[in-house]
This record gives C-alpha cells, sequence and structure tokens, in this order.
C-alpha cells in the first residue's frame, strides 16, 4: 500500500505528499523524538501530535514512509515547506493517535 | 580508498535548523554506497549528538570521517560538560528544561541511543570546559 491510498482509505487530511508512492510497510507511534529516532523502522507511518520542524528530521533519518499528525494537529510555520524540500509526507487526522494507529494497522 | 571528510559547524542558537548535519551526513553516506543499516546508525547517532550540542552547549563542531573499514564521528563542544557520565548514560536521565521536553526532546535517550548506535563511543569531558565525543561505526 502506498502512503497516497492509505491516506485515501483513512480520509486523511493531506498536507503535503512530495513522495505520494511510498510503500507502508509498519506505523510506530511516539512524541518523543529520541525515543521515535531509535526505535521506528524505515517504511513506518509515524502518529505524533509533534508539529514543529524537528520532525522532519526525524522523519528523514528514520526514514519513515509518512508523518500523520493527529488529534487534529497542524504543523507549525515552516514545517511543510521543509517537508516538501526533504520528501516527507505529511497528514493529519482529527482522531487520536490510538484511533489512527488501529485503522492504519487493520489496512497492512 | 581515500578518507572521505565532512564538517559541520552546529549552530547552538537554533532548533529549527538542528538535524541538517545529520540528513547531510545521511545524503552523503548513501552517496558513498553504504548499506542502508549503517547509515541508519550513523544517522542516529549524529543526531542525538547534534541536539545535544544545541540543547546543552550552545553548538559546537562534528567531524565526520568515512575510511574503508570504519565511519568516525567526532563532536566537541565548549558547554558546561557532564559531571556524571555513568548518570548521564542511564536510559531516562535528562537535564533538559520544560521547554525542551515540550518539543519532544529530553527523554534522556540521546546518549544511550549514541551507544546502542555506534561499535565505540569515547566520551571525554571536562565540567565547564566542554565534551569531546568520539563514535565509531564499522562498515
Amino acid at each position: 500500500m502506498t502512503v497516497h491510498e492509505m491516506a485515501e482509505k483513512l480520509s486523511l487530511q493531506t498536507i503535503c505528499e512530495p513522495d505520494p508512492d511510498r510503500e507502508v510497510t509498519g506505523g510506530y507511534t511516539g512524541d518523543l523524538l529520541s525515543w521515535v529516532m531509535g526505535r521506528a523502522q524505515s517504511g513506518d507511518v509515524w502518529l505524533t501530535i509533534m508539529s514543529n520542524q524537528n520532525v522532519v528530521a526525524v522523519a528523514t533519518l528514520a526514514d519513515t514512509a509518512a508523518v500523520i499528525f493527529t488529534e487534529g494537529v497542524q504543523p507549525d510555520a515552516g514545517v511543510r515547506e521543509l517537508a516538501e524540500k526533504k520528501d516527507v509526507n505529511l497528514y493529519s487526522s482529527p482522531d487520536h493517535s490510538f484511533a489512527v494507529g488501529a485503522k492504519v494497522a487493520a489496512l497492512l | 580508498m581515500d578518507v572521505f571528510r565532512l564538517h559541520f559547524d552546529i549552530d547552538g542558537g537554533s532548533f529549527a535548523s538542528a538535524g541538517n548535519a545529520s540528513v547531510e551526513v545521511k545524503k552523503t553516506l548513501r552517496q558513498l554506497g553504504v548499506s542502508n543499516a549503517v547509515i541508519r546508525r550513523c544517522s542516529i547517532a549524529m543526531y542525538e549528538g547534534e541536539i545535544n550540542m544545541v540543547i546543552h552547549a550552545d553548538g559546537g563542531t562534528a567531524d565526520v570521517e568515512v575510511y574503508p573499514d570504519r565511519i568516525v564521528m567526532v563532536l566537541e563542544d565548549h558547554g558546561p560538560g557532564i559531571p556524571d557520565v555513568e548518570l548521564a548514560m542511564k536510559e531516562g536521565y535528562s537535564t533538559a528544561t520544560e521547554q525542551i521536553h515540550n518539543m519532544g526532546f529530553g527523554a534522556g535517550m540521546g546518549l544511550p541511543n549514541m551507544k546502542r548506535s555506534s561499535d565505540d563511543l569515547k566520551i571525554e569531558t571536562k565540567v565547564g570546559v566542554g565534551t569531546k565525543i568520539t563514535m565509531v561505526v564499522r562498515l
């Protein structure tokens, strides 16, 4: 499943999608960046309520397939532009992380 | 094969640009054909080091050397130093402020992640003088 297919099936709000064909292979939920950095796997969809620019750096370094901001969180100013530049797919969902995670898991 | 060298000045005042050096290292290692597993370990180690220098030391420098058999990352700052290295190495121990925590940092995983990601981690630190961290990842 590509990130674009996932976003459509879950009716996510697309913030930016510079790499729509990226394959989703798993998921990880967390807001402590070091924790995510050390544990999220390449190809994971990362669910978080963190909205700052460092999310883009961590997503790039951990090589996650996409970031979903949960609880209706929107990225801080400048985050979308940075993500476009770094090829990081960003989405948002009004649901909380557990609910979104369950939906992603059901699709995998 | 020649040794490949990268040098970065880490800006202490900016959380927004924190991670830039790590992303640059990742890109370079990919271009050099280094395996994904090694790239990941170097990326994690570098990023944690970079963030630590921004949080605690008002920035510093990072030097990365790529040898045929290993990658050496040296991070050096003139920050406050680490009074108790053993304590700092404990997962979950952090001296970061509330403001830092709110940004998603300060989980007390920085040094433990750096140790886990590298084959060799050396910490030279002196209170009031600074800290030099040398990490080796073997290819």
